[in-house]
């Protein structure tokens, strides 16, 4: 906006102090509620003040857990949250990229026809085709595994589309010109596509890996070895007991630890993320 | 360096569409050969077949004397200038003028050595670091051309180079790319739309219409012999004026017109307000406007009579007005005699 009012200064300010409070109490609250010990929530009133136990209930969780709820420590749901959202990122923008690669830079028989195939698997999330996939990975042996908990999220419509979308405006000079300068089909993916997709493959990232971070209900059905628990759907277990208050200090204590490495992707790779999303390097 | 030879070439796109009609055309080594024509005429499909990035339906296209249909563009050896200079955006300007190169394992000393003479050519070595985002579109243009030279090859292949810059800088670059060529005597094929481009930088003119070559000559024998209809309309500008042979009768000196003639052609500054003394056609035209452009004045004028509409460029400081009819002379060696229906020249 052009126009220069202070009492519009301050009235935007206000709303958007109102909209962060909001959003970030919760967070505060959870914040709190981790530093305190066992028996402070159970008096029904909620401290707003950070209490003494900080260091203590997370060294608690990290390395041993709540064992009773059937959970293993923490660090290990930490782990395995981290290998499965890498593994779902890094693959799902390595197929697609490739795949897009192919529907837009080459001419074969049914190219259209593998492009909308692949684009209507957008209708079919996991969880609408959760019981094939379930069939599917269980028969192959692959409950309880890694590649049982990323393989069918990993290929992706989503992906794809946005690789498209971005390779369509790449100039056709850029690859007759790549051409005449003697580089074959991999050669110009790998010299002049790939540097060029560099920060949309960097917002798809940040996307994809919060989107692999919080899977819940697929990492929920195919593993039942704590082994291969991750710490979304760790958390729900840490508060589901049966004939216990629940601990809710180390309840908050894992929820804050499973924000904070999405958290810290977005914020390390923020700069990179905007740009993906505003601009192209043409 | 290399002739170039374009034998019953063929080009017809799915859907049935003919692009280029049985074309032959032969340039010879180090010759800079304009093609020019209306868009759509297939001018640019002709060069992406020369080029390799578009197939030939039928026909060879031969590259010092080997036929190149089925080989990959960077076997054939020729470099290409695009119109949107088609620059890698990632890559410094040294980058650009390397990748070529490097791609085909020239050794690293020689590739120090060629970019570094490029870079002095196109007096570009200011900007070697810079990416092409960072540069005008004028130095873009140079580094376009950088990448093009560095690769010494057989041919050059220039595709509407100059239409993204402004008028003055257009000038400029045109003279650069003539004395380059010059300089190196690399055999070139050039495409524009432009006339005056296509005019003043070619060696040889070859003017396309629909797919078809309408003539091939030195710029000055196109514009003096127009052999079509289409060539004299599109060569030269203003325009010919092209007036009915029976309108011509009877006004001034006899005219002795070859067999079949219907339509004469009669360029602008050929036309004379005074009596010129020899044997002339007088018309006369009502001025509907006086445009001054300096070093000459284009009258627009109505012809007595027919109703037609004509130009005339006369010297710059001609005493007319504007609504004055005026008598005007064109001599009879000064006419270009065509029949209407086969669209070719008489004589």
């Amino acid at each position: 906006m052009i126009e220069n009012r202070p009492i519009l200064a301050v009235l935007t300010h206000l709303v958007l102090i109102l909209g962060v409070v909001i959003v970030v109490f919760p967070v505060y609250l959870a914040f709190v509620a981790s530093t305190h010990g066992g028996g402070d929530f159970l008096r029904g009133l909620v401290p707003l003040l950070p209490g003494p136990n900080l260091f203590a209930n997370y060294e608690f969780m990290l390395t041993e857990g709540l064992t009773t709820a059937g959970a293993p420590p923490l660090w290990i749901m930490l782990l395995n949250s981290l290998i499965i959202a890498l593994v779902i990122a890094t693959g799902k923008i390595f197929i697609s990229i490739l795949s897009a690669y192919a529907i837009v830079f080459f001419k074969f028989p049914f190219r259209m026809l593998a492009f909308w195939v692949i684009f209507i698997t957008l209708m079919l999330p996991v969880e609408v085709r959760i019981m094939p996939t379930f069939k599917v990975v269980a028969d192959l042996g692959l409950l309880n595994s890694y590649a049982g908990l990323t393989i069918p999220l990993i290929a992706s419509a989503t992906a794809t589309f946005l690789f498209r979308q971005f390779f369509l405006t790449v100039p056709d000079e850029l690859m007759e010109a790549a051409r005449v300068d003697g580089a074959g089909p991999m050669k110009f993916f790998r010299d002049i596509l790939l540097p060029l997709s560099r920060t949309n493959i960097a917002a798809l990232f940040v996307i994809l890996f919060i989107y692999g971070w919080v899977q819940y209900l697929w990492p929920l059905l195919v593993t039942t070895d704590s082994r291969y628990y991750t710490i979304v759907m760790g958390i729900k277990r840490l508060a589901a007991t049966a004939d216990a208050e629940p601990q809710w200090h180390l309840v908050m204590t894992a929820v804050m630890l499973a924000m904070l490495p999405p958290v810290l992707v977005v914020i390390l790779m923020q700069r990179l993320f905007v740009k993906g999303l505003v601009e192209t390097e043409k | 360096m290399a002739s170039i030879d374009i034998s019953a070439v063929k080009k017809i796109y799915a859907g049935n569409v003919t692009a280029i009609h049985n074309l032959d055309l032969t340039i010879p080594d180090g010759e800079l050969v304009v093609l020019v024509g209306p868009s759509g005429c297939g001018k640019s499909t002709l060069l992406r077949m020369i080029a390799g990035l578009e197939t030939i339906t039928e026909g060879t296209v031969s590259i010092d004397e080997q036929v190149v249909n089925k080989k990959e563009p960077a076997e054939r050896d020729i470099a290409m200038v695009f119109q949107n200079y088609a620059l890698y955006p990632h890559m410094s300007v040294r980058g650009n003028l390397e990748y070529g190169l490097k791609n085909r394992g020239t050794p690293r000393d020689e590739i120090d050595r060629r970019v570094a003479e490029a870079a002095r050519i196109l007096e570009i070595e200011p900007f070697l670091d810079r990416r092409p985002r960072q540069l005008s579109g004028g130095q873009r243009q140079r580094v376009a051309m950088g990448r093009a030279i560095v690769r010494k090859p057989k041919a050059f292949l220039f595709d509407e180079p100059l239409s993204n810059l402004d008028a003055k800088l257009r000038g400029q670059m045109r003279i650069e790319i003539k004395r380059l060529q010059r300089s190196l005597k690399t055999t070139s094929v050039y495409v524009t739309h432009d006339q005056l481009e296509a005019m003043t930088l070619a060696d040889r003119l070859v003017v396309m219409n629909a797919g078809r070559i309408e003539q091939v000559g030195a710029p000055i024998e196109l514009y003096e012999r127009p052999a079509t209809l289409f060539v004299a309309g599109f060569i030269g500008s203003p325009p010919m004026n092209l007036i009915e042979v029976d309108y011509l009768r009877g006004r001034g000196d006899d005219l002795k017109l070859p067999e079949g003639t219907d339509l004469c052609g009669v360029r602008p500054d050929t036309i004379q307000v005074a009596d010129p003394g020899e044997p002339s056609v007088r018309l006369d035209a009502t001025i509907e406007l006086y445009e001054p452009i300096g070093g000459e004045s284009h009258l627009h004028l109505r012809l007595e009579g027919s109703g037609q509409l004509i130009v005339a460029a006369v010297p710059a400081r001609t005493a007319v007005v504007e609504g004055a009819t005026i008598p005007l002379f064109v001599r009879i060696a000064d006419l270009h005699p065509f029949n209407r229906d086969s669209g070719r020249r008489t004589d």
